[in-house]
């Protein structure tokens, strides 16, 4: 069924589009007009060009290896946290329980996590991994690993990791869940009947069906992770150093707290412009594996 | 994007039965996957078995020794909250930006979700991936233009300050789950009621809106939880007579020494929202994260 050509229909989006233009568009070319100036304070402020991008693009300069460093942390905390989260999100969803009241009861427990506000996540696990009070770091201390995340930045990452984990592993396997729920039960039945084993069920019909939800969730966990910032800093605060200051934390630092206007304007644009890149790929593959399975089911 | 909605739509079948067949084929891994789960909800509750267990502690026995569950039950960091006002109006002001928030967003949202639901017009695949990018921009590059921009229409530390800044991914999200909702009402029912003489707002009003009430409330769900849950423009965008919870839960703690107890009190209290309307919203929780495209 196919909808009608209306362009009347923008009068119904105009309030949208006007309200996420004033607080998208509007502060972006704040952030442009920043980028090319510089300011000594009081307001006043001189034409700098691409100084700043060149600066921040030129990993010899302190900016620029400060900026390429961030990066880095920040791509490998988003590249763990996918290796982890989206298997053992997987596994999760394929151990959900078939029917019954215990299905409901590990959603609900399941979507907790999802529904902390972040400054409590952590907080919680600020609390949870003290080597004195919490149980974790009390746990592995006794073990006689020497375990503290404010002091060792190997403990710091593995902290911000399990943290994430915690946080986040739920809304993969709810994602799968739901992608699981749709496989038709004549599926199975021809399985059966065709003798396949778990692993091939999984291989063949589960896998392909949740195909479409797991890019929906490598998406959001890449994109979320790429820009955490309330857990780590409230957690570690970016350090111990700067061990844990990814792109995020680093931005509010010289924006918010060195009131360094044009670096951090120059930063908010290349930090932009990385996501809009990552997100039109998503997108665009998002976009074509429905028009396949469209083709298909039509 | 008719195609990529209609596809998705296809998927939403309410459906619990399908994987019982399954069971045959897993027959002895059953206990695997028990295990499997249980070890999975131990992992998630632990943490915030901790943080009820430290609230209902005195200072004294949380930094004495570790103790799995408190020896002497105290009220007492609950009732300082309760009966502090630099502590409760925390989350007075944090409710106020919120609710606003989620009544602006819905505001706005529900006619655009109808004209995406119901047509295709010039733009509307541009209009959405536009939309999407704002999901995923980081706040923290919003952070300081806000910062500007809030300060100069006089907004700052105020909650409509927030509540605006809120609505940058909470007026994507509503759009999308209102729309999703939407596509699942038959579009014979807007033409019956056209002929029938209604004209477009009763419609709406009158027949339309009671159709779709479940996406109503689900897409509220989603707009009060992302707002709630956010701290950074919630911070930056306020300083005294704004303060959200989460800020003065930050403020509070570095300034006072570690008032642990009533850190972890104030913790829980900030879950309790979630708690509490998480059951009516269990069978949606995937689809408000996933933008309503599962």
């Amino acid at each position: 069924m196919t909808k009608p050509l209306n362009n009347r229909a923008w009068f119904f989006v105009l309030p949208v589009f006007a309200i996420v233009a004033f607080s998208a568009i509007l502060p972006i070319m704040t952030v442009v007009n920043y980028s090319v100036q510089d300011t000594f304070g009081n307001n006043q402020f001189f034409w700098n060009g691409i100084g700043w991008f060149q600066e921040l693009l030129d990993p010899s300069s302190q900016l620029g290896e400060q900026f390429l460093s961030s990066l880095m942390r920040t791509l490998l905390f988003s590249a763990i946290i996918l290796l982890i989260e989206v298997p053992l999100g997987i596994a999760v969803a394929l151990s959900m329980p078939r029917e019954g009241w215990t299905v409901a009861l590990c959603l609900v427990l399941m979507a907790l996590p999802l529904l902390i506000p972040w400054n409590v996540v952590g907080t919680i696990w600020q609390v949870f991994a003290r080597g004195d009070i919490g149980l974790l770091g009390w746990v592995v201390n006794r073990l006689g690993i020497d375990y503290n995340y404010t002091g060792d930045p190997i403990d710091a990452w593995v902290t911000i990791i399990v943290m994430d984990v915690w946080h986040w592993t739920s809304l993969v396997a709810l994602l799968c869940y739901a992608g699981l729920k749709s496989i038709p039960d004549a599926y199975y039945q021809a399985a059966r009947i065709d003798g396949a084993s778990r692993w091939a069920v999984f291989r063949t019909i589960q896998l392909p069906k949740m195909r479409r939800v797991l890019l929906i969730a490598v998406l959001l966990r890449f994109m979320d992770s790429f820009m955490i910032y309330t857990e780590p800093f409230v957690l570690t605060g970016g350090g111990p150093g700067n061990a844990t200051t990814f792109l995020s934390i680093d931005l509010v630092k010289l924006a918010l707290g060195q009131f360094d206007l044009g670096k951090a304007a120059a930063m908010s644009l290349v930090y932009n412009l990385i996501i809009l890149a990552i997100c039109w790929v998503f997108y665009t593959v998002m976009t074509n594996v429905d028009a396949e399975r469209e083709r298909i089911e039509a | 994007m008719t195609g990529t909605i209609a596809v998705g739509r296809s998927d939403v079948k309410p459906v619990a039965a399908p994987l019982a067949a399954n069971r045959a084929l897993s027959g002895p891994r059953v206990n695997g996957r028990v295990v499997v789960m249980t070890l999975y909800l131990l992992f998630l509750m632990l943490p915030i078995y901790w943080l009820v267990n430290m609230s209902l502690k005195t200072n004294m026995e949380i930094t004495s020794g570790l103790t799995l569950w408190p020896r002497d039950i105290t009220f007492d960091n609950y009732i300082k909250i309760f009966t502090d006002e630099s502590w409760y109006s925390g989350y007075i002001n944090s409710l106020t930006y919120v609710l606003i928030n989620t009544v602006l967003s819905i505001a706005f949202a529900l006619p655009a979700a109808y004209a995406f639901s119901r047509y295709r017009f010039l733009g509307d695949k541009h209009l959405f991936f536009w939309l999407l990018t704002n999901r995923m921009a980081p706040p923290a590059v919003f952070a300081l233009p806000f910062f500007n921009l809030y300060s100069a229409i006089g907004l700052f530390d105020t909650p409509w300050a927030v509540a605006l800044a809120h609505c940058l991914f909470n007026v994507p999200l509503a759009v999308w789950i209102l729309e999703g909702f939407m596509s699942g009402v038959p579009r014979e029912i807007d033409e019956t009621a056209a002929i029938d003489g209604y004209s477009f707002p009763r419609f709406f009003i009158k027949i339309f809106m009671p159709l779709i009430a479940s996406g109503v409330g689900v897409a509220a769900f989603f707009c009060f939880m992302f707002s709630w849950v956010e701290l950074l423009l919630a911070r930056t965008l306020t300083s005294v007579t704004a303060k959200p919870i989460a800020a003065t839960m930050t403020r509070t703690v570095s300034a006072a020494g570690m008032d642990w107890g009533l850190l972890a009190a104030a913790g829980v209290l900030t879950i309790v929202p979630g708690a509490l309307v998480i059951w009516f919203v269990r069978n949606y929780i995937a689809k408000g994260f996933a933008l309503g495209r599962v």
